[in-house]
C-alpha cells in the first residue's frame, strides 16, 4: 500500500492523542488548574491533529460530514462517530478540572473508555480487508492499542506502567512482522486463483493492460520502499521500545529525560506505522504480476 | 444504506469467454466513451499526449501467459471490471452510503453526490474494479450500463452495456444470474465458469469461461492434423491416366 503521510499521521497521532485521553480519563496523572490545561491541551492537539490530517486524503473533504452516517455497517464511519463521541464527551471532563477544580469522575471514565473504543475503530478499518493479508491478523487491533497505550502513559507520565507496555508492545510488534511476512502466502492468493486459470499451468503477466502506472498501482502496489525494511525495522525496534523503556527504567527520572524518550518513541512509532503501510501488499498486485 | 440486501430479485451480471476474446481493447475504449458522457463525472485522463498518460477506466484488458512443463506456452486476453459481488466488500467498508448494491438487479453502484473520494472502497476490492478520479475526487466503478440496460430512449439492440455491444469477437454476454434458464447461466453451467478468487468469499457475479484445451503439440503425429485427408487415397491406378502414367515412367 501506498504509505501517504496523511494516514501515517492520522493514525499515528490519533492513537497517541485518545492513547493520553483514556489516561487523563481515569485520573492518572491525578490533574488539576493549568497543569490539567495543559495535558488536555496536547491530548486534544494530538488527537484533532490526526484527524484533521486524515481529512487532506479524502477526495472531497466538503462532504466528510456524510462519513458519520453508516456506524451500522461501516468500520470507518464508527471510528468518525467514536473520535467525536470521545471528544465532546471529554471536554466537560476537562473544564471540570481545569477551571472549576472539579473531577467528575463517572465522566472521566466514561471518555477513558470511548477513547480506547476509538483506537480500536481506527485498528479495524486496516484490520478488516481480507484484501490485505498482513492488516488482517487478530495482532492489528492488539498493536494498535498497545501503540497508543504504551505512548499515552509515556505522556502522562505514568513510568512503571509505560514501560512494561512498552516493552509488551516491542515484542508483540517483533512477532507481527514476523507473522506479517508469511500472511500473504498463507492467505493462498496467487495470479492462478485471482485468474482462475490454474489449470493451464503458471501463469505470467504478459502485457501490462496500460503503458504507465494507474491509480490501482500508485494507491495499492508500493514496492519502491521495501528495500530497507529490515534496516527500518531494526531503527523501529530500538527506538519505539528498547531505548524508551532503558531511560525509565535505568535512569532517574526527570522530565527532559522524559521528554527524550517521548521523543524517540514517536520517531519508532512513525516508522513502524510508514512500514505498516510500505509492506502491505494488496491481492490487486497479483493482476499487475506485482506485489 | 451500506448494509448488503440479503438477496437480489435478480442477479445481472457479465460471461467473459476468454476463449473467444482476442485483447483487441474494444470494451475498454466503448466503456471509457460511454461511461466518460452518461452517468455520473467523466472519467477523466490526467497528461493525456504527455510521456506518463494516466486516466481512469472502469475496465482493463491484461493479457496473461500460461506454461506448464511440457506445453507449449497459452497467451490468454483478460478483461477485467466490477464483478458485481454478492458479499461485495466495497459496499460493507464505505462511510457515507455512497456505496451500494441493488436489490431490485444486484448492481453495485456509488452515489457520486455522497462520495467523499476516501479510497476505502478501492482497498476493499481484490479485482482492483475502482479508481477514483483524479480530477473530480470520487470513486467511480462500473456500472453494468445501467443508464443503457433500462433506457427506452435507445433501440432495443443496444440495452445492453457498452462492452458487451461493442464486443467484434462475441467475447462477452450479458443477464440474469438469478434465472437458471438465461443465455449466461446455461453459458456458465456449460463451460464451467470461473469466479475470480474464491478464497476472498466475495461470491462474484460474473464468470470467466476457460480457454478450451489446445490440441497436444508435443505429440508428432497430432501436429499435422489435415495430413491424413492429403494422403493419396488410391495406389494403383486404372484407366487412361494409369497407361499414360506407366508409359512415361518407361521413357
Amino acid at each position: 500500500m501506498h504509505p501517504s503521510a496523511s494516514v501515517i499521521i492520522f493514525t499515528s497521532l490519533s492513537g497517541l492523542g485518545f492513547g493520553l485521553m483514556f489516561y487523563l480519563g481515569f485520573g492518572m496523572p491525578e490533574v488539576r488548574g493549568w497543569t490539567a490545561f495543559w495535558f488536555f491541551l496536547i491530548a486534544y492537539g494530538l488527537a484533532v491533529g490526526g484527524l484533521i490530517s486524515s481529512t487532506l486524503h479524502l477526495g472531497n473533504p466538503q462532504r466528510a460530514m456524510n462519513a458519520f452516517s453508516q456506524w451500522r455497517s461501516s468500520w470507518l464511519s464508527r471510528e468518525g462517530v467514536a473520535a467525536v463521541a470521545t471528544l465532546v464527551l471529554t471536554a466537560p471532563y476537562a473544564i471540570g478540572l481545569i477551571f472549576y477544580d472539579l473531577n467528575i469522575a463517572a465522566l472521566g471514565w466514561l471518555s477513558g473508555i470511548l477513547a480506547l473504543i476509538t483506537i480500536f475503530t481506527t485498528s479495524k478499518i486496516y484490520n478488516q480487508l481480507k484484501t490485505v493479508p498482513r492488516w488482517n491478523m487478530p495482532l492489528t487491533p492488539v498493536l494498535f492499542l498497545l501503540y497508543a497505550l504504551a505512548g499515552g502513559g509515556l505522556m502522562a507520565g505514568q513510568t512503571l506502567v509505560a514501560a512494561m507496555l512498552l516493552l509488551v508492545l516491542t515484542l508483540l510488534q517483533l512477532a507481527a512482522w514476523q507473522m506479517g511476512d508469511k500472511a500473504f502466502a498463507n492467505a493462498g492468493h496467487t495470479l492462478e486463483t485471482a485468474t482462475g486459470l490454474g489449470h493451464l499451468g503458471k501463469m505470467r503477466l504478459l502485457e501490462s493492460p496500460h503503458s504507465s502506472p494507474n491509480y490501482l498501482m500508485r494507491e495499492m502496489v508500493h514496492v519502491v520502499g521495501r528495500k530497507h525494511a529490515l534496516k527500518l525495522r531494526a531503527i523501529s525496534v530500538v527506538t519505539l521500545g528498547i531505548f524508551p523503556v532503558a531511560i525509565l527504567l535505568f535512569l532517574p527520572f526527570s522530565h527532559t529525560l522524559a521528554l527524550v524518550a517521548i521523543a524517540s518513541h514517536v520517531i519508532g512509532l512513525f516508522t513502524s506505522r510508514w512500514l505498516f503501510f510500505a509492506e502491505a501488499e494488496h491481492v490487486v498486485g497479483l493482476y499487475y504480476d506485482k506485489r | 444504506m451500506t448494509t448488503l440486501p440479503k438477496s437480489t430479485t435478480r442477479k445481472l451480471g457479465l460471461v467473459i469467454d476468454l476463449d473467444t476474446c482476442v485483447g483487441c481493447h474494444a470494451c475498454v475504449i466503448s466503456c471509457k466513451e460511454w461511461n466518460t458522457s452518461n452517468y455520473g463525472v467523466p472519467l477523466s485522463d490526467i497528461n493525456a499526449y504527455g510521456a506518463e498518460p494516466s486516466g481512469t477506466f472502469l475496465n482493463r484488458v491484461h493479457t496473461y501467459e500460461a506454461k506448464s512443463t511440457g506445453c507449449n506456452a497459452q497467451t490468454v486476453h483478460f478483461p477485467k471490471s466490477c464483478l458485481h459481488c454478492e458479499d461485495a466488500p466495497c459496499v460493507t467498508v464505505c462511510p457515507t452510503g455512497a456505496s451500494y448494491k441493488r436489490q431490485e438487479d444486484g448492481i453495485v453502484l456509488v452515489n457520486e453526490d455522497r462520495c467523499i473520494g476516501c479510497s476505502l472502497c478501492a482497498w476493499a476490492c481484490p479485482y482492483g474494479a475502482r479508481e477514483m478520479d483524479a480530477v473530480a475526487g470520487v470513486m467511480k466503478k462500473c456500472t453494468l450500463c445501467v443508464d443503457r440496460i433500462y433506457n427506452e430512449n435507445i433501440p432495443e439492440e443496444d440495452r445492453i452495456p457498452a462492452c458487451v455491444r461493442t464486443c467484434p469477437a462475441g467475447a462477452r454476454h450479458f443477464g440474469d444470474f438469478a434465472d437458471p434458464e438465461s443465455e449466461v447461466s446455461i453459458l456458465s453451467a456449460a463451460r464451467g465458469g470461473i469466479a475470480l478468487m474464491p478464497e476472498q468469499d466475495t461470491k462474484p457475479v460474473n464468470r470467466y469461461l476457460p480457454p478450451r484445451p489446445k490440441t497436444d503439440v508435443t505429440d508428432e503425429s497430432k501436429i499435422d492434423i489435415l495430413a491424413p485427408f492429403l494422403a493419396p487415397i488410391a495406389t494403383e491406378t486404372g484407366g487412361f491416366l494409369g497407361w499414360l502414367d506407366k508409359a512415361l515412367e518407361k521413357i
